[in-house]
């Protein structure tokens, strides 16, 4: 995290963490409309909502200052992807609510470490101020997908066998 | 921070994206390549309406219809022909290619060792998955010999796989990288620094096929960045690939070829004699 330490930047690399994770949401709920996966689809959707919510907050938060454009590379995140975005190859199309739930809980986790280590850190005081209230979101986050994915059942031991494939080796 | 880039902001990722939902399995790496590829675009503020994505038959194939810019899905194995026509006529275009390792090495093989040479300004992309994904896991060119899993090939191949950036380097691409599904934003600078190099790029972006190679999810233990920066010597590049295990990704080799330019001028008076004689008009 050496290039975040102003409040500019701290911005510009939330929102890029918020815009790709409900980019991603919502990429997952499509394609489980797509195969017929509705209930899912929808726990997707809701999370692409949230997390676009979360985008807009951070671009009235910059006010009238434009914040620095980035190119998606040349971000400082500590790691090739930004810290809430769930794998591309994580999702399955017969995963179950606990399933994409889990992937969730992992992805709001390891938004909540990203912002305490910028907290910690040596950056403007006023910026991780910023970060530590971002992390304690993020936290109250992990508490309430955590209580939402206890109302559902872990999946069964051969949840991915499905007896007529729409995909099948030839 | 020195990577703020100082261009203006125009179109987001999104932007470059279209209204149609990808009908591609959960999972499927190429979801990784589209958004690399609208990353691409929007870091590089291309004009929508000046950028052509051409492609085969595939399940990669099908980026064109996700993408919000012109494009052209043609027949399985003849997109590289189609893209190089259209630069030729149009070369204020930036024209890209895309599909998959059956598209591109088998049926399409050829092509691609002419477009090498002919080093037209193009960026070729091949979602490399080591399987025909759309016909339900056939072993393509790239597939490891012993793989064993599809009914045409109970034995395996046991014929030598195809090395696509050996092929590029020995016929004169000149930009050659290697990328990861698992690292959109990386794959994201190789397709923009290829858009960006002059003449013939070509890119292979490891993409798994979590349906007919499952096994390919665990890609992500094994790539890693290649330790050496892109070199312009072509006998340089041709040793590091000697102990190139397919996983090192990052570009390999940058050339200083001038691309290839017709030197004609277009003349609208060829396509009315193709149209008469194939009696398109009267
Ligand atoms: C002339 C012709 N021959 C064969 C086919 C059948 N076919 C469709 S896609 C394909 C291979 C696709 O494999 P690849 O290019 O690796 O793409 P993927 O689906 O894995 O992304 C084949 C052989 C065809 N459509 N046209
Ligand atoms: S069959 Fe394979 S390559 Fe095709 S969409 Fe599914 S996972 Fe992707």
């Amino acid at each position: 995290m050496k290039t975040i330490t102003t409040r500019v930047e701290f911005l510009a690399h939330a929102l890029a963490i918020e815009e790709e994770a409900a980019e991603r949401y919502a990429v997952f709920a499509d394609q489980m409309q797509v195969t017929n996966n509705p209930e899912v689809a929808t726990l997707f959707r809701e999370m692409a909502r949230l997390e676009d919510e979360h985008a807009r907050r951070i671009e009235e938060m910059s006010g009238d200052k434009p914040l620095p454009r980035i190119d998606p590379w040349a971000f400082d995140f500590g790691d090739a992807e930004p810290p809430e975005a769930v794998d591309y190859t994580a999702t399955h199309y017969l995963m179950t609510p606990y399933q994409a739930l889990g992937l969730v809980l992992n992805a709001e986790q390891r938004a909540a470490e990203f912002f305490q280590r910028i907290a910690d850190g040596d950056g403007e005081a006023d910026m991780r101020r910023l970060a530590a209230e971002f992390a304690d979101e993020e936290r109250e986050h992990v508490e309430r997908v955590r209580r939402w994915r206890g109302k559902y059942p872990p999946p069964e031991p051969h949840w991915d066998e499905d007896p007529d494939p729409p995909n099948e080796l030839e | 921070m020195e990577q703020l880039s100082t261009r203006q902001a125009a179109l987001k990722p999104k932007d470059y994206k279209s209204d149609n939902k990808p009908v591609w399995c959960p999972g499927c790496g190429d979801f990784s390549v589209l958004s690399a590829f609208t990353k691409a675009m929007s870091a590089m503020t291309l004009d929508p309406e000046r950028v052509a994505v051409i492609s085969g038959i595939g399940c990669s194939s099908r980026i064109p219809a996700y993408l919000n810019v012109y494009g052209f899905h043609a027949v399985h194995g003849r997109a590289l022909p189609v893209a190089i026509g259209l630069k030729i006529t149009r070369p204020d275009l930036t024209v890209l290619v895309a599909g998959g390792d059956g598209d591109g090495f088998s049926i399409g093989g050829n092509h691609f060792l002419q477009a090498c040479r002919r080093n037209v300004d193009i960026t070729y992309v091949v979602m490399d998955n080591q399987v025909y994904g759309m016909t339900k896991g056939q072993a393509s060119p790239t597939t490891a010999p012993d793989w064993m899993r599809s009914k045409l090939t109970p034995h395996g191949t046991r014929i030598n796989p195809f090395y696509p950036l050996v092929i590029a380097l020995a016929s004169g691409a000149n930009f050659i990288a290697r990328a990861s599904s698992n690292d959109p934003n990386g794959t994201a600078r190789v397709i923009a620094e290829a858009v960006e190099h002059p003449g013939f790029s070509f890119v292979q972006v490891l993409s798994p096929c979590v349906t007919f190679r499952p096994e390919q999810r665990d890609w992500k233990k094994i790539v890693r960045p290649a330790p050496v920066a892109p070199t312009a010597d072509p006998a340089v590049a041709a040793r590091r690939l000697m102990t190139d295990d397919n996983f090192f990704i990052g570009t390999l080799f940058k050339g200083g070829r001038a691309p290839f330019e017709s030197g004609f001028a277009p003349r609208a008076e060829v396509a009315g004699e193709l149209e008469r004689s194939f009696g398109l008009t009267a």
